[in-house]
């Protein structure tokens, strides 16, 4: 796989671009690897990635039963912000803000990383008075952070409706300048790309039936392409965690929800930051194609079906046209749907389990996708070792039992 | 979107249930005798099943009572309704192909899905 740059674009233009090769290997799988990874989207090609990368691990597979990033990763609205309220949180959202920085140059692949700023509004004192704090907590932590009053949420952001006439009118927010959006597919397509060319198998439609273990321990995996022995296999499948805990007798305290994202028709550039208000529920980008993506809470019931109700889209487009009324004449040109699996405290679960071998990153919920490199990074180190890094290490189950929980919902702004 | 069938009022739109999660969760008697574990185990952690799941609705904006139901969360069909305190039916042929297969129509996630005659 040759490395892309500009010169590769004007060989490849004068040659009518016959020459470009397929960015990974489809490879089939073998019989043995040191580790396997049982999830294609963000999280698990990341941690392909850093695994071959920083622990020397390649005799490594990523199983997919579909085709890589046609899960939550394809479905995600790309908000990148590292706005969290906790230590133990700000540690891993930032981390990933870091990584995302200097991706692009790292993989040799454009993930359209895009820092323009992700606001979060206020409409009452009281939700005013938690943002201020938050700023100051992420200040202490080194995450940037600014509270604006209203007037500057109007410099900042021309469209936003600060005037009376709202129920709940903007009285300010919080910005996070390094936010911002960039784009999905990239990042798996870079993930998997670098994580190829290091050597990992890519293998698709490729679906894990089973877990082989024996006094204990992690021998190997079932597939509907046949068996595979290892003795270490990482379960990165956010909605469907629960379906492989269970090869293993696991209960997790996850939940699988529908959550569903849309885009309207394409318009010219209007809305050159990220739009988030917790109380009236929506958020809102714009995309380089010139569609608004917008997102709002999850569908109340369980389901693992990727799509949800009309009336979220009606509650939230309502949201939307209440903050920003130029927009209530734009269609819609698509909707769709993707599976979050929620913890009970809104923070994710990197941790070993009871059988040994077994490791398990879940319960990310809506808020995945901003942490994707630390996830993969973080999730690379504990299957190597064995052991948490620091960063890591406040996600285990544990923490369930012991009370110890990251209880960060104000902080993921999407309705649960 | 759902049209659920309360035991009381009728067939109503989703629009005037809350959902009350999985049911069947029952409190601890001897909750001063568990683990920190076993107390976890009935706070926190859930089936969260892919495939026939009894959950609980409740008809928030009509009699406001509430009930169970079995639902298959792979597809949206709803199999079953009934009271609270009962025992769920027996339901047969929503069983899904794999752990994380689809059934054969109705579900809107097209990664594994097998179209009627095209089983190869």
């Amino acid at each position: 796989m040759a490395k892309y740059s500009v010169w590769s674009l004007l060989r490849e233009g004068l040659r009518g671009h016959t020459g470009w090769r397929p960015a990974w290997r489809d490879a089939a799988p073998k019989e043995v690897y040191d580790a396997v990874i049982i999830g294609g989207g963000g999280h698990g090609c990341a941690t392909a990635y850093y695994l071959a990368k920083e622990h020397g691990l390649n005799n490594i597979a990523i199983l997919e039963k579909g085709w890589i990033g046609g899960g939550n990763a394809g479905r995600n609205t790309t908000i990148i912000r590292s706005n969290y309220l906790y230590d133990e949180s700000a540690a891993i959202y930032d981390h990933a803000m870091q990584l995302w920085k200097g991706l692009g140059r790292e993989l040799n692949f454009n993930v359209m990383m895009s820092h323009r700023g992700v606001l979060n509004l206020a409409h009452e004192d009281h939700e005013a008075r938690q943002l201020k704090r938050r700023v100051e907590a992420n200040r202490l932590n080194g995450v940037d952070a600014e509270w604006l009053d209203a007037k500057e949420v109007k410099e900042f952001c021309p469209i936003i409706d600060i005037s009376d006439r709202p129920r709940y009118p903007v009285i300010g927010a919080t910005l996070q300048r390094s936010g911002g959006v960039n784009r999905h597919d990239a990042v798996v397509w870079g993930y998997a790309r670098g994580a190829s060319r290091l050597g990992v198998d890519i293998i698709q439609n490729c679906e894990v039936t089973g877990i082989i273990h024996e006094a204990g321990a992690v021998r190997g995996l079932q597939t509907t392409r046949g068996e595979i022995r290892t003795p270490k296999i990482a379960s990165a499948t956010a909605g469907h965690s629960s379906v492989i805990a269970r090869m293993i007798d696991l209960r997790l305290p996850i939940e699988s929800h529908p959550l569903q994202a849309l885009v309207s028709e394409p318009i010219k550039p209007i809305n050159d930051t990220v739009i988030m208000s917790s109380l009236v529920h929506a958020y809102c980008s714009q995309s380089d194609k010139g569609e608004l993506v917008i997102g709002a809470g999850i569908d109340a019931h369980l389901g693992y079906t990727q799509r949800g109700g009309f009336n979220i889209i009606e509650e939230e487009l309502a949201s939307l046209v209440e903050l920003i009324p130029i927009f209530s004449r734009l269609r819609l040109m698509r909707t769709w749907g993707g599976i979050v699996d929620l913890a009970p405290d809104a923070s994710a679960i990197i941790s070993k389990t009871p059988l040994k071998g077994f490791y398990i990153n879940c319960g990310w919920g809506t808020g995945g996708w901003k942490a994707t490199p630390a996830s993969g990074h973080a999730f690379a180190h504990l299957i190597a070792n064995d052991e948490p890094n620091e960063i890591g290490a406040p996600f285990t189950l544990e923490r369930f039992a012991s009370g110890k929980l990251v209880a960060e919902h104000g902080a993921a702004a999407v309705a649960h | 979107m759902f049209l659920i069938e309360c035991p009381y009022c009728g067939e109503r739109d989703q629009r005037e249930f809350s959902y009350g999660g999985e049911a069947h969760i029952a409190r601890p008697e001897n909750s001063d005798d568990l683990s920190d574990a076993e107390w976890a185990d009935y706070v926190f952690m859930r089936t969260n099943t892919k495939g026939v799941f009894a959950e609980r609705w409740v008809h928030a904006a009509g009699c406001r009572k509430w009930f169970n139901v079995l639902r298959n969360t792979a597809s949206d069909t709803f199999l079953a309704v009934y009271g609270v305190g009962e025992q769920p039916p027996e339901i047969f042929g929503q069983d899904l192909a794999t752990p994380s297969g689809e059934p054969v129509i109705g579900s809107g996630n097209d990664a594994t899905k097998v179209i009627p005659g095209e089983e190869g």
